[in-house]
């Protein structure tokens, strides 16, 4: 593979800022694509080309194949980065930018088809020795079989109707005591929703945490992981504040969970970074949920606790390098990250508008990842995130303790913003004495 | 064969996927060969002008030139000729139909025809024939007629 001279950024706001501020430092050259939506906004000035694409809708500029791709060719970009979201998973991209000799940052169109597939990713997983949520596999006959699988699967389980959805032939099951009662209701209940009484069993993984693993592989089947994060603040699954390391794990629980994120990489033959998602129970035992194939939103916080600047290395991996090796990579401190969106901190409603003032917190190790600035208007069509809050500290007391500090310097006018529910957040005892799980906000805030 | 006929036959090629014919017919012969190789339906080309709806969006900052302006529809290579060693299309001052071609924009090795969405005069070509053009860019500066 080749050296790669000039790249064309697919994507928009503060992981477009992110990824030209990236392809500089490496001394090569960026190209911003925009929508008429984003036309003027100050980070497309940063690149070396910034090119207009489409409309303001989404589907008329940045999943406009198309579009981009022909972007791409009048700049003579040789590689694509994609980000999260938009085109970042979309198999048919890849698969074209590879027809115009074009090389994608990221996975292969395989792999990405592969891990999509939330069944097939699964039973790949089970091939690769990674946990995944233990189930029936299959159809339950009658209340016997029931009571004899829900013992192989260990209670508490969950049966669910095979055509269910929406909540309807659910019935959660404590012990075994319950089961009788509970397959019955599940079974009546989903025939009459769907008019199909089949039932099966799923381990009910009770108010999870949300763990997940970094991983970073080339293509010359090295793979390293960069550390686990913590994303278990939620709201309906929407992550709010990302933290790494996750120091609810023990170093035993934590170097399995790396250890199975890189297990499971190998064996599909991943190249390029990327995140597999656990679900972990309160005895620490940890499920394969699904893996992402892309950069994340929150690689924030293993940059910082890793010292490592995760961009260039997929841009390094792209171009046919070799990866540092595990050994060299040393993981300390502890990173906090807040997304900061334009919602109403309380009912989380959308806030779109113009920002009037537009300051943001600075200091040793705090960090900001956003593409806006006074006078900016926060467009309605997109997200909502404007920008990331990121801080670093030896230990997670230290953390929060900045994070606090930094909230409390940002002021951000003529909008609503999360910047005071993050600043709640940090003086919430749950979220200081880490007792929290994916669930939390929903009974938190009623 | 007349006008009118010859006409309705360069229509019907047009939006044929031939690339060149040839008609022999008692004593008169025709041959027709298209611009480009696979002329491909146009990639969305959108209604060019006037199309900005005047939500919130800033005003657009075009330029200065004032007056009607032709836009590009899509991200592309522009060429002012159907082929290299072709007349150019249109020539400034000229006075065109709708319907009829302007130039070529190549985007992902397809051709796509940008026509006149409607008559004019064209008073001026602001781009340079094989220069890479974006969405929303002022092609032309017309006089509607």
């Amino acid at each position: 593979m080749a050296e790669i001279k000039r790249i064309l950024v697919a994507n928009r706001g503060e992981i477009a800022l992110r990824a030209i501020r990236t392809i500089k430092e490496m001394g090569k050259e960026a190209v911003a694509i925009y929508s008429k939506a984003d036309k003027g906004a100050h980070y497309l000035e940063l690149a070396d080309a910034a090119i207009c694409i489409g409309d303001g809708p989404s589907s008329a500029s940045y999943l406009n194949i198309p579009a981009v791709i022909a972007a791409a060719e009048v700049t003579h970009c040789d590689a694509i980065f994609p980000g999260y979201g938009f085109l970042s998973e979309n198999q048919h991209f890849v698969e074209i930018c590879t027809h115009h000799k074009i090389k994608f940052i990221g996975p292969t169109v395989e792999v990405m088809q592969l891990m999509s597939d939330k069944s097939k990713a699964k039973d790949v997983m089970i091939k690769a020795e990674v946990p995944v949520v233990p189930g029936s596999d299959g159809a339950i006959d009658d209340i016997d079989d029931a009571k004899k699988r829900a013992k192989v699967v260990g209670y508490p389980v969950i049966l669910k109707a095979a055509q269910g959805g929406g909540g309807r032939g659910m019935r959660v099951v404590e012990d075994e005591s319950y089961l009788e009662n509970a397959f019955l209701a599940a079974e009546s209940e989903a025939i009459t929703a769907f008019g199909d009484g089949t039932i099966y069993m799923e381990k009910f993984i009770k108010d999870p945490r949300h763990i997940e693993v970094q991983i970073v592989a080339d293509a010359h089947g090295n793979v390293i992981h960069v550390g686990e994060r913590d994303c278990s603040m939620q709201r309906r699954h929407q992550k709010l504040i990302e933290e790494s390391p996750a120091v609810v794990l023990t170093q035993e629980v934590r170097e399995r969970v790396w250890d199975a994120a890189v297990r499971a990489t190998k064996y599909i033959k991943y190249e390029g970074a990327g995140t597999f998602e656990f679900l972990l129970d309160s005895n620490l035992d940890f499920y394969f949920m699904e893996m992402n194939t892309r950069l994340q939103v929150e690689h924030t916080v293993s940059e910082m606790v890793s010292d490592l600047d995760l961009i260039e290395l997929m841009i390094r991996v792209a171009e046919g390098e070799k990866l540092p090796s595990q050994d060299s990579i040393t993981l300390k401190g502890h990173s906090i990250e807040c997304r900061i969106t334009a919602e109403d901190p309380i009912k989380f409603l959308p806030c779109p508008g113009k920002i009037g003032d537009w300051m943001t917190p600075g200091g040793k190790d705090v960090r900001v990842d956003t593409h806006v600035h006074a006078g900016y208007i926060v467009p309605t069509i997109y997200d909502s995130m404007i920008g990331k809050l990121i801080v670093y500290a030896e230990n997670r007391e230290k953390a929060i303790a900045k994070m606090h500090r930094a909230l409390s310097e940002f002021k951000v006018t003529g909008i609503k913003t999360t910047v005071a529910f993050h600043h709640k957040m940090m003086e919430n005892e749950d979220f200081i004495s880490n007792n929290f799980d994916t669930k939390y906000l929903e009974r938190y805030q009623g | 064969m007349d006008m009118k006929q010859i006409k309705s036959l360069m229509k019907d090629f047009d939006e044929s996927t031939l690339s060149s014919m040839k008609i022999n017919k008692e004593g008169f012969s025709i041959e027709l060969e298209k611009a480009t190789i696979a002329v491909a339906a146009p990639v969305a080309v959108a209604a060019p002008v006037a199309a900005a709806a005047p939500v919130a969006a800033a005003p657009a900052a075009t330029e200065e030139i004032a007056g009607d302006k032709i836009l590009s529809p899509m991200v592309g290579t522009y060429y002012a000729s159907p082929s290299p060693d072709s007349p150019v299309f249109v020539k400034e001052g000229d006075i065109v139909k709708k319907g009829q071609p302007l130039a070529i924009l190549e985007a992902m090795k397809i051709m796509n025809e940008l026509e006149a969405e409607f008559d004019c005069k064209i008073l001026k070509i602001l781009v340079e024939d094989g220069k890479p053009v974006e969405y929303d860019m002022p092609l032309f500066a017309v006089e509607k007629i």
